[in-house]
């Protein structure tokens, strides 16, 4: 373990969220819809050196073990990201967020034109996934492709 | 081949044989083209027009009352509750209650998709936005066919509007099922959209795109198949201003192609071609539009039909 690491003190039972991209763990918490005001303790760790990325965030979230399709939407900002879920302190799974086939009501879709865009439909958005690394998406509506860029701006203003 | 009861909210919605089995269909569709039969007796057709339409919209009810059926519907959402503020997704949940299939055309790039969601009877996309407009490429491939007795082994050009124009986004997506060479002819600000480019290269369509007519392109070609300024869908009107005028067929170009090269066009025109071409044996358009009431019978027929033919 990283010296660094020594500075987020371990949790008992719940779930770790690390390798998340350098400054996005509060993007994380807001796409997973964690607000801090559930009770339980988050720890967010910005910007720790990381051998493999430079630099990485952490998000520990004691008492609380995220579901895989839960956790899976955070693939759009942090595909690097790795889950631990913890049990008594130590680590009883571990896997890598995979991209789901498709991403419902997360995002917008970019063209004006778009049937999604009409306030008046009772209309969610819905992408499918075209490629995953880097992430780009097809809206299932009206085929416009939302790019890695796109993506991130919707989800930076948004999140 | 069974179609009955199937939405066609894409042309991709179709498989090769289903769109060759529509073909087979439209040809014996002709005897009843200019008569009336029966086999759509008792049947209602809903026609949901929220954009303007002259041919799509009239080829549709001649086809429904030539094959015996009848047509409902609103050619202007001002006549509409739509004018109170109704949603589409309303207006189809209270529509699909009075026919057996519903034809829509929206302003609205995917709306098609949404009404096929929402309703419990077929849906036809008669032109969703600038996204596609699947009973056009159907009958533009049908044209293609009937006048050259094939699609495979053609060289095709797309001319014009390839940004905005739904007729040959739904081409380029029905000609992935053939083996053809397809020339995009455009200006650049009108190139063909991404996503067909990239669903193109995936299907290993054979395409080059162009900026300005080539003579070794015009040389080459069996079908040259022209689209207008689709001046309506220019968010800026000052990008419409940029490209207006921008290419013209004339007959000194034509001179340029095959003897036998057919011309299409989806229409309606405005001053892209030459009027003089009207009257060259190579002009199709007009023809093509009687091919699209034989088509659009023949899918009205295989969606709704019950009656043997």
């Amino acid at each position: 373990m990283e010296k660094h690491e020594l500075k987020v003190q371990k949790i008992k039972e719940g779930t770790v969220i690390d390798h998340i991209p350098a400054g996005h763990a509060l993007s994380v918490l807001k796409i997973l819809g964690i607000t801090g005001r559930e009770g339980f303790i988050v720890t967010i760790a910005c910007n720790v050196p990381s051998k493999k990325y430079g630099k990485k965030d952490i998000v520990k979230i004691e008492g609380k073990e995220l579901k895989v399709e839960e956790v899976n939407k955070i693939a759009l900002i942090a595909p690097t990201a790795t889950i631990n879920i913890i049990k008594n302190y130590n680590v009883v799974e571990k896997y890598k967020i995979s991209v789901p086939k498709e991403i419902v009501n997360i995002l917008k879709c970019t063209n004006p034109s778009c049937i999604t865009r009409s306030e008046r439909e009772p209309i969610t958005s819905k992408f499918k996934v075209i490629s995953e690394k880097p992430v780009r998406l097809r809206c299932v509506f009206c085929n416009n492709i939302l790019e890695l860029e796109d993506i991130e701006k919707q989800v930076s203003e948004k999140y | 081949m069974r179609l009955k009861g199937r939405d066609v909210i894409e042309i991709t919605d179709l498989t090769r044989d289903e769109i060759e089995y529509i073909f087979e269909l439209a040809n014996k569709m002709e005897k009843f083209a200019k008569s009336k039969c029966s086999l759509l007796k008792d049947k209602i057709l809903a026609l949901l027009f929220f954009e303007p339409s002259t041919r799509t919209k009239l080829s549709f009810e001649a086809a429904m009352l030539r094959l015996g059926g009848n047509v409902i519907g609103f050619s202007e959402p001002s006549t509409s509750s739509i004018a109170k503020g109704e949603s589409l997704a309303d207006t189809i949940r209270v529509v699909e209650n009075y026919c057996d299939g519903i034809v829509i055309r929206h302003p609205l790039e995917g709306a098609a998709k949404l009404a096929a969601e929402l309703s419990n009877v077929p849906v036809i996309n008669a032109g969703s936005g600038a996204l596609s407009h699947p009973t056009q490429a159907l009958l533009d491939l049908y044209t293609i066919y009937r006048e050259k007795g094939r699609i495979d082994g053609l060289n095709i050009a797309l001319v014009g509007d390839l940004k905005y124009g739904r007729t040959v986004h739904s081409l380029a997506y029905a000609l992935t099922y053939y083996d053809v060479n397809i020339y995009f002819v455009s200006p650049p600000e009108l190139r063909m959209r991404r996503e067909v480019i990239e669903d193109l290269t995936k299907a290993n369509v054979r395409f080059k795109e162009y900026f300005e007519f080539k003579d070794d392109v015009l040389s080459n070609l069996d079908v040259l198949y022209v689209t207008r300024i689709q001046k309506e869908r220019f968010p800026d009107p000052a990008e419409y201003q940029k490209v207006k005028n921008s290419y013209k067929i004339t007959l000194d170009l034509l001179k340029k192609c095959k003897h036998d090269v057919v011309i299409m066009h989806p229409l309606p025109r405005v001053d892209e071609m030459d009027y003089q071409i009207d009257s060259m044996p190579n002009a199709k358009y007009f023809i093509q539009t009687y091919y699209g009431l034989l088509v659009r019978m023949a899918l009205l027929y295989a969606i709704l039909g019950d009656a043997p033919l």
